[in-house]
């Protein structure tokens, strides 16, 4: 009895933090900007980042900022002012000084794995040469995890937009800051760069906090990847999802999770 | 938002009238509000085709020369403006970029042929006008409209909070 629930502990920690690339992911992850439609030739917009349950509350623990990667709307990557982090929350300031679409993320992308070594089970991160000789029953999976939100300062552009074919991520039909409450929009999934079908995504108005029913919108791409998000109130919504396939040939599982924070204007 | 059009079947309209003097003229009330923060809402005035296209920007009246803080900055509040023809704009517009105003009624006229209204092709259209209030509200109005006008016509539309009557007047 003793051995079987261990065994089941076990498993249970491995797979969550097989399936977890970063620590904070058990809870929604997300990047809430301050605006993500503004105007003039210069702006300056401050970004919170953390991981909680509620959303947008500040209940969890900060997101690190060190995985933050800004793309401009000339598809050069731009430099955001950091602030810090407090208990709950990262922030940082972005300034927009090019007219166009900015692609925010929060990326990692790295192994990990576990191995049995004299008849105990050890974990790692890392590529295979962590695995010391004698283990066996060794697993390896890569995981990728990608937090975004978008801000468009004038007109919306797509050069930060194109896909990075790495790891799943969500590619706008739709432009994201081009869309509002009431209007069907259409974004697309890649795995790796290959259309995601089949894939279930969560799909949530923020403020959860004030209503009994979170009314969370469980959604699933079609064949090629692509599903409609539909809001019926202005506000801002956090998507996520995640996808998951064992490696065949002792090639290592491949783990990717997807989040953001999409903002539904009024029309 | 309740429309009201009549046509006004003027003398004049028997006469044949060279085609500059196609006008469409329009007067916007900005009522008197007793809030504990006022400023003069910013007004986007424009016409969108039957597709809902915005075709012309004919007015934006906006705080164009705000010191120290970005004029531009809180344009897209006029967010059905903004996402059809503001943010494509480039602003200050010669013509079109004008202060804001302050509660009453002010009459704005185009001239077909010319800036900003130009030379608007014959077809159904809308009038819009939206107003955008700092610490307020916003609000759009639409008046459909077809140009060019057979005859003299004129139409009501009326805002709830943001705008009083919004008339259009459409002169051949």
């Amino acid at each position: 009895m003793f051995a079987k629930t261990s065994l089941y502990a076990i498993s249970l920690a491995l797979g969550l933090t097989t399936l977890i690339p970063s620590e904070a992911s058990a809870h929604r992850r997300w990047l809430l900007p301050s605006s993500t439609v503004l105007a003039g030739d210069s702006e300056t917009i401050t970004v919170d980042a953390a991981a909680s349950n509620e959303l947008f509350v500040f209940e969890h623990r900060p997101m690190p900022l060190d995985s933050l990667v800004i793309t401009g709307p000339d598809g050069e990557s731009v430099t955001p002012v950091i602030i810090g982090s407090g208990s709950y929350r990262s922030v940082f300031d972005l300034p927009l000084t090019a007219q166009g679409t900015y692609r925010l993320a929060l990326v990692s992308d790295g192994m990990m794995g576990s191995y049995e070594l004299n008849g105990e089970r050890h974990r790692f991160r890392g590529d295979a040469s962590e695995v010391p000789a004698g283990a066996t029953d060794v697993r390896m999976s890569r995981n990728s995890s990608r937090t975004e939100t978008f801000v468009t300062l004038g007109a919306p552009s797509d050069t930060a937009l194109q896909p990075v074919n790495s790891g799943l991520e969500m590619v706008a039909v739709s432009h994201p800051n081009d869309i509002v409450a009431g209007e069907p929009a259409t974004v697309r999934f890649l795995i790796d760069g290959q259309p995601a079908s089949g894939l279930e995504v969560e799909f949530v108005q923020g403020g959860t906090r004030y209503r009994d029913n979170a009314g969370i919108q469980n959604l699933v791409t079609d064949a090629e990847g692509e599903l409609v998000l539909e809001a019926a109130n202005p506000g801002m919504y956090y998507l996520e999802a995640s996808s998951s396939q064992d490696g065949a040939d002792g090639e290592p599982d491949r783990r990717s999770s997807y989040t953001a924070v999409l903002e539904f204007l009024p029309l | 938002m309740r429309v009201r059009i009549a046509y006004a079947f003027a003398a004049t309209s028997l006469v044949a009238v060279p085609a500059a003097a196609q006008e469409l003229s329009l007067s916007v009330e900005i009522p008197r509000l007793r809030v504990a923060e006022y400023h003069n809402p910013y007004v986007a005035i424009w016409i969108e085709n039957e597709a809902g296209r915005a075709v012309r920007t004919l007015d934006v009246w906006y705080d164009i020369d705000l010191r120290g803080d970005d004029p531009e900055k809180w344009l897209p509040d006029m967010r059905t403006w903004w996402r059809r023809a503001g943010r494509s704009m480039d602003l200050p517009a010669d013509g079109i970029s004008a202060p804001t105003k302050a509660p009453g009624t002010h009459r704005v006229a185009y001239r077909q042929g010319s800036r900003p209204l130009g030379n608007l092709p014959a077809g159904r259209y809308t009038l819009r006008v939206e107003a955008a209030r700092e610490v307020g509200g916003r609000e759009v109005v639409s008046i459909p409209f077809q140009w060019p006008p057979r005859s003299n016509a004129s139409a009501t539309a009326r805002g709830d909070a943001e705008l009083g009557a919004v008339r259009l007047n459409l002169s051949r």
